[in-house]
């Protein structure tokens, strides 16, 4: 087990570090981007602007050829400095860090909302095949994976607008806004959490409920599912002893799939109900083309992901010696 | 076996047929005797929703080659006495008698309290529509200067089925105009992660080893990323002074730039397979170059898979457009989208007061419910001998 951590670790570095090369490419794509533009505004301005711009120059090494940009950045990447937002005038990892918390706490809600709606549907889909109920549960699903997020976003605000007159919006209640964490602050965010989350969940869980379902059912078909129950077991026994845990694998293993697209979703659902999560932020940074403090959060997002798949690798391992002893993950 | 020496037991010397002892039915000698592609076909068909689906996306896809003829109103023309107009039901009878299809026209007050629009249909404007008739001036393609449509409001009157928004233009127009840009965004971003994912799937499983390991590296990093911030982030960096046209296909290589490392390792992982297969080696030895045992042995054993997984991600990019659109990173007006269309719908005061404004989302249900069931129905096709 602790080969397969090392080896699971290790090979996260090359990932890393072509993450963070593509991060760089694209903070560099914009032609004519917020520094340069920046550096001209300073100029204008005159006497005061010097020392900046050679602060500047001197931090992102802005003469330097573009490698050793890249060089520059990454080192202060491990760190712990991301570079500088233009816009905040502030670092980029001091504009992020409430956001990205709050980012974490509404994918980590999401995806166990995924779960924990998914799987009893799942197994009830397949159960139940070809019954009305598994149709209807499955148009639903379907119904859930073609809407988009943001439109269904837009009709609940509609809705809760129109029917109850009030304004489900935002993660807490105003006056926590901008005050120090506390248990107040806590449960007004759980109190708002649920409409973000049932919004995003809806596509991830449409999908997981047609694994599950698929999963099971080849399961279901195998030869010991006929003895076992030929042999007089009863019927739940039957499903929970050795199929159902078959079919978990793939519920563990998905976690790969669903955070990108629990994130993704966050950032735009962010957007339509103005939740303070990195969506918004990045939306504007990449508006004003502040183009580290957008590097920053794409580099956070996708860390966010690596770190979660890791996470389900490691539980996959634990759960199944297959993977554990053979090495390398099938999907 | 020497042709000189006669057997030593008897041999009929009557010429065999091998049928005469078990003959197929016409029915059964067509199914065994059936190509691969018809087989999945007979497959297909027995798959209702997959045919429906296909029928509503063929319509869907006519639509787009004469989208001005079918809207009845040229997508940019403004009326400005009818701003953020509510939808006009379309009518069959008045007081009890037939008169056909037509609408009530508005009667028009500004709310003096609340300074809103207030539009009312009045039982004595009785607009009849009429069909297959000239109407506003277009240009068919951007080419042909024309003014036949399939609908047009009366003389005089006023046709806004679906509403207008906040420049009094008609909603319905510019979403049947908003399906060109929308269904083919998804095509040819298709076809370029079809092309990447069959190249870098095609290489990493035919030749494995190193080279295995690196696109695999790569398809793992672009994985990593969530999707929408990565295409918000790419989209941005779009130069804001190119044409609309360019960014256009700016925004589909974009979309099919990302997309392809699915359709890749579905490429690999047949092709893992299929390479130990006696015919691959065959070839080999044959003498084929690596090219042409992949494209013209066994591609072909998987090509039905990679159709319908293609199938299964076209509704990934149109969606994908439509929240870039939505988001204003995407497509920009004067282009005209679905999403571009929902741009309009961003602001919940705008939602609350306007619902209307909300109604390009049908179609974008329809499409990507309708590829996903196609989709589906292809899958379970491919392999026509389960």
């Amino acid at each position: 087990m602790l080969t397969f951590i090392a080896h699971r670790i290790l090979i996260m570095i090359p990932t890393l570090l072509g993450i963070s090369l593509l991060t760089f490419v694209i903070i560099q794509l914009p032609p004519g981007d917020y520094l340069t533009t920046y550096v001209a505004e300073l100029q204008a301005q005159g006497e005061m602007a010097d020392e900046k711009i050679a602060f500047l120059r001197e931090t992102y090494g802005l003469d330097q050829p573009m490698w050793k940009q890249y060089l520059v950045w990454l080192a202060g990447l491990l760190q712990g400095d991301m570079g500088y937002s233009f816009e905040f005038n502030l670092p980029a990892s001091e504009v992020i860090g409430d956001q990205l918390l709050l980012t974490f706490i509404l994918s980590f809600a999401t995806v166990l909302f995924t779960y924990v709606v998914s799987f009893p549907i799942g197994v009830y889909s397949a159960t139940h095949q070809y019954s009305i109920s598994d149709y209807g549960l499955t148009f639903l699903g379907f119904l859930g994976l073609a809407t988009p997020n943001f439109l269904l976003a837009l009709v609940l605000l509609y809705v809760a607008n129109v029917t109850f007159g009030i304004s489900i919006g935002g993660m807490m209640d105003p006056e926590y806004l901008d005050q120090p964490w506390s248990w107040g602050k806590l449960w007004s965010i759980l109190a708002h959490l649920w409409v973000p989350v049932l919004v995003i969940g809806t596509s991830g869980t449409a999908g997981m409920i047609r694994r599950l379902r698929a999963n099971l059912l080849d399961e279901l078909q195998k030869q010991y599912v006929v003895t076992a129950r030929a042999k007089g077991l009863s019927p739940f026994r039957v499903l929970v002893k050795y199929p159902l845990r078959m079919a978990l694998n793939p519920f563990i293993a998905d976690i790969g799939n669903l955070l990108p697209q629990v994130i993704s979703g966050a950032a735009i659902v962010s957007v339509v109900l103005s939740l303070p999560t990195t969506g918004p932020m990045l939306l504007n940074a990449l508006r004003t083309q502040d183009m580290y403090l957008a590097g920053s959060f794409l580099m956070c997002l996708a860390l966010l992901t690596v770190i979660g798949v890791l996470v389900s690798d490691l539980a996959l391992a634990l759960l199944d010696p297959r993977i554990r002893l053979g090495g390398g993950v099938s999907r | 076996m020497n042709g000189d020496r006669a057997p030593e037991h008897y041999v009929s010397p009557e010429p065999f047929d091998v049928t005469s002892i078990e003959a197929m039915t016409p029915a059964q000698e067509r199914y065994f005797l059936a190509s691969q592609w018809t087989l999945m076909w007979w497959k297909l068909r027995r798959h209702r929703l997959a045919v429906i689906s296909g029928v509503v996306l063929g319509v869907l896809y006519f639509s787009i080659l004469v989208s001005e003829v079918l809207a009845p109103y040229n997508l940019h023309s403004r009326d400005v006495n009818h701003l953020f107009a509510p939808p006009q039901r379309l009518h069959l009878f008045h007081d009890g008698a037939l008169i056909g299809p037509f609408v009530y026209g508005y009667d028009y007050r500004l709310n003096m309290d609340n300074l809103r629009r207030e539009y009312t249909p009045s039982d004595e404007k009785i607009q009849r529509v009429r069909f297959f008739c000239l109407g506003d001036d277009y240009e068919f393609w951007g080419l042909v200067p024309g003014r036949f449509h399939v609908m047009c409001p009366a003389d005089g009157g006023t046709l806004y089925l679906l509403g207008t928004d906040r420049l009094g233009r008609d909603v319905l127009s510019r979403m049947i105009e908003g399906a060109r840009v929308s269904l083919t965004v998804g095509l040819v971003g298709i076809t370029i992660s079809f092309m990447l994912g069959i190249v870098f799937g095609g290489v990493s499983g035919y030749y494995g080893g190193w080279i295995d390991s690196l696109v695999q590296r790569i398809i793992e990093i672009i994985r990593s990323f969530p999707e929408l911030p990565l295409w918000m982030a790419l989209s941005a960096a779009l130069p804001v002074n190119w044409n609309p046209i360019l960014i256009y296909f700016g925004i589909t290589i974009i979309l099919g730039l990302l997309d392809w490392t699915g359709l890749a390792r579905a490429v690999r992982s047949k092709l893992l397979a299929l390479r130990e297969e006696d015919f691959a080696t065959a070839a080999m030895l044959l003498g084929a170059r690596p090219a042409r045992i992949i494209f013209r042995h066994l591609m072909p054993s998987f090509a039905s898979h990679l159709i319908a997984s293609a199938t299964l991600s076209v509704p990934a990019m149109i969606l994908g457009e439509t929240a870039l659109s939505f988001l204003g990173l995407g497509l920009r007006p004067p282009i005209t989208s679905w999403g571009v269309l929902l741009n309009e719908a961003q602001n919940i005061n705008v939602v609350a007061l306007y619902p209307w404004l909300m109604l390009p989302v049908l179609p974008v249900i329809v499409t990507v419910l309708a590829f996903n069931f196609l989709g589906d129905g292809l899958r379970d096709a491919a392999d026509p001998y389960r």
